[in-house]
């Protein structure tokens, strides 16, 4: 009896039918996505088409598609450095205070506030911009005309209204105050505790441990979280159409009544009341605006998820 | 100024040589009360400079973070002092972030208790010219157009992240994940436009659909609805997964026995507050759904009303007497504050009391 019987076959896993279709239908919803923005670039592009061939007497302005919609993107651009250079800082300051600075049984508590600067909608907070802040910021505005008009950003006149490019940065930056904070305590709170015990251990007071233990960590974090809220900001539409006093052309200062709109603004201003090659040349500054977006966040998600390659934490 | 000695709590002597370093420190009262001075002159200071609420605070905070500054520099050194400079610092920026938060709720309550009464939700606007009027028409249709966008995105959503957790592998999910991410990025009114130009192609300019804010709303609500799921899937432990498999249960019932259940307060909460982030775009809406006065509860026919675009219209194009229809516009955005901020609790309180009990 030497036979030595074959060594048995692994099991071949069998494919049910349940399997199939469970594997199937999954997959396809993940193609679906990559379809759904692909077909946002393509008919965004079908529209937009006939607004680039267009001779350029026919697109509103008379100046052709270019002259439309340049000073449409400064004004974007312009409301959304604003908002940005000031949200970055206090929301850097906040996610520091939540993660290192507040009572324990506290913090959660305060994320969970912060959060819900987030959950509010647009057209609210357009609403509060034209009501409350852009009155409240009336004297400043003249206040700023009169002692720092000599810098070309408060040349004035001032807005009597409030409804200035300034005003609308501001609320653009309460707007992504919570995004930008929620990143940053993400990472902050990510900070190897070894590196900050350490810190501590060897007498740094709690600033010196976040200074060298902590910011560090979480600078590329900090990074890509505000170049997140620097594509929401380029996006927002209401709140802008509702608070800014918008008349077109390129203009540095921001406190007088004349200011260039924003893309999206504009959009929302324009768009229910265009017919025809109006609406082509309105989708082709929204291809713009898709375009600058969808460069800023791909870098915002590359910054973070390499960081993320690099973590300690994981 | 006292100076503590470190003290040698058997005998209560203290060490002799002159090897112990002494800190000089400022006593645990003092920090508050050298702030509460500083704050003081600088109140002082506004009252006698004209009182302003704004300058008196700002001058308050100023004085007090220097006066404690100062004084630590003084006592207790350089890095002290700056440590305490900066608490001031980041203290005070929590309570700046806190100024707009409070100032919103604050105007949209006063201005919009007004008219929250029930005519605002038993009538629509048909006919309606200054006063009386509701947005019966508007409730409803937010109602039946975000019913109709959770329809389309939730399993859209959900199967994309069961893709992306248990079966994707390589570049496909990789892609995904990117794109996804990516996706939560699209500007509101770019969706809107997608929407408007699909549906432009299919039956011409100038078409206007409850169904197109839908699908424009499911281009915003998909990728939150994927964000939230994935990272809840990711928690279920695979211990509970190779048992099932251990037992012969097949993958995909693997995932509906066991996965899905384990996980579904999750699932239930990322929905809820997915909801709770598109129910108040007003921008897609504005352009692909439009507004009309009457009552429209077919998405497939025509405009429909909507409750941020009837606040938006009500508030920048309040006709005449004007002082009604701004009445009618802040009782919405109450209205639509109220929806948001009862979607978010209930999304908490679903994960609070139904989390799985993991031990993780």
């Amino acid at each position: 009896m030497t036979t030595t019987s074959a060594p048995p076959q692994p099991p071949r896993p069998k494919r049910r039918v349940g399997d199939r279709i469970f594997a199937g239908s999954t997959t396809g919803a993940g193609f679906l996505i990559l379809l759904v923005l692909a077909g946002v670039a393509v008919f965004l592009i079908t529209e937009a088409w006939p607004a680039v061939t267009a001779p350029a007497g026919d697109i509103p302005g008379g100046n052709g598609l270019g002259a439309y919609i340049a000073p449409l993107i400064f004004g974007t651009l312009l409301a959304a450095v604003i908002a940005l250079v000031v949200a970055t800082p206090l929301a850097v300051a906040i996610a520091l205070y939540i993660t290192y600075y507040a009572p324990r049984r506290l913090a959660t508590a305060m994320g969970y506030v912060i959060d819900l600067l987030a959950a509010i909608p647009s057209v609210v907070y357009g609403f509060w911009g034209i009501a409350t802040l852009a009155p409240a910021l009336v004297p400043f505005y003249v206040w700023a005309e009169d002692h720092l008009g000599f810098i070309p950003l408060f040349a004035g006149p001032a807005s009597p209204t409030g409804r200035t490019m300034f005003t609308a940065g501001l609320m653009l930056a309460v707007m992504i105050l919570p995004i930008i904070s929620a990143i940053s305590r993400e990472v902050f709170s990510q900070a190897p505790a070894l590196h900050r015990e350490a810190a501590l251990a060897l007498g740094a007071t709690r600033w010196e441990m976040i200074k060298m233990a902590v910011l560090p960590y979480g600078k590329s974090g900090v990074i890509g979280g505000a170049m997140l809220g620097l594509g929401r900001a380029l996006g927002e539409t209401l709140a802008i159409a509702i608070v800014l006093s918008a008349s077109g052309g390129i203009t540095f200062n921001l406190i007088s009544s004349s200011n260039p709109s924003t893309i999206a603004a504009n959009i929302a201003l324009q768009f229910p009341e265009s017919t025809g090659l109006d609406v082509n040349t309105l989708i082709a500054s929204g291809l713009a605006l898709f375009v600058i977006t969808l460069a800023v966040n791909m870098l915002a998600r590359w910054v973070v998820n390499r960081r993320a390659d690099f973590s300690g934490a994981n | 100024m006292t100076a503590t000695r470190s003290v040698d709590p058997g005998t209560g002597t203290r060490p002799s040589g002159g090897l112990v370093e002494q800190h000089r420190r400022l006593p645990r009262s003092a920090s508050a009360g050298l702030f509460g001075t500083g704050a003081a002159v600088g109140v002082l200071a506004s009252v006698l400079t004209g009182f302003n609420v704004v300058l008196a605070v700002a001058y308050a905070v100023v004085l007090g973070t220097l006066a404690l500054y100062v004084a630590t520099r003084s006592v207790e050194g350089t890095r002290k002092a700056f440590d305490r400079l900066v608490t001031c610092v980041v203290t005070t920026a929590f309570a700046l972030a806190m100024v707009p938060l409070v100032s919103l709720v604050w105007t949209v309550l006063s201005r919009g208790l007004r008219r929250l009464d029930g005519e605002f939700f038993n009538s629509s606007m048909l006919g309606v010219v200054g006063e009386g009027g509701g947005a019966y028409h508007a409730i409803l249709g937010t109602l039946i157009i975000t019913g109709l966008t959770a329809v389309i995105s939730v399993p859209v959503g959900l199967l994309t992240a069961i893709y992306v957790v248990e079966y994707g592998t390589g570049r496909l999910k990789k892609a995904i994940t990117f794109l996804v991410d990516v996706m939560t990025g699209i500007p509101s009114i770019v969706a809107g436009l997608f929407a408007f130009a699909l549906f432009a192609i299919f039956y011409g300019p100038g078409v206007r659909l409850g169904i197109m804010g839908a699908v424009a709303l499911s281009v915003l609500m998909i990728p939150v609805v994927v964000r939230s799921s994935e990272e809840v899937l990711k928690l279920v432990p695979n211990e509970l997964r190779e048992a099932a498999y251990a037992l012969g249960v097949p993958k995909w019932r693997t995932i509906l026995k066991v996965v899905i259940p384990t996980a579904i307060a999750g699932l239930a909460t990322g929905v809820t507050l997915s909801v709770a982030r598109v129910i108040g775009e007003t921008a897609p809406l504005l352009i692909t759904v439009g507004i009309i006065n009457g009552t429209n509860v077919d998405p497939f026919d025509g405009r429909m009303a909507t409750l941020p675009v009837f606040a938006y219209y009500q508030l920048t194009q309040p006709g005449f007497p004007p002082e009604f229809a701004i009445d009618r516009a802040w009782t919405a955005a109450l209205v639509l504050i109220i929806l948001v901020m009862a979607l978010n609790v209930v999304g908490r309180l679903i994960s609070h009391f139904f989390a799985p009990k993991t031990g993780r």
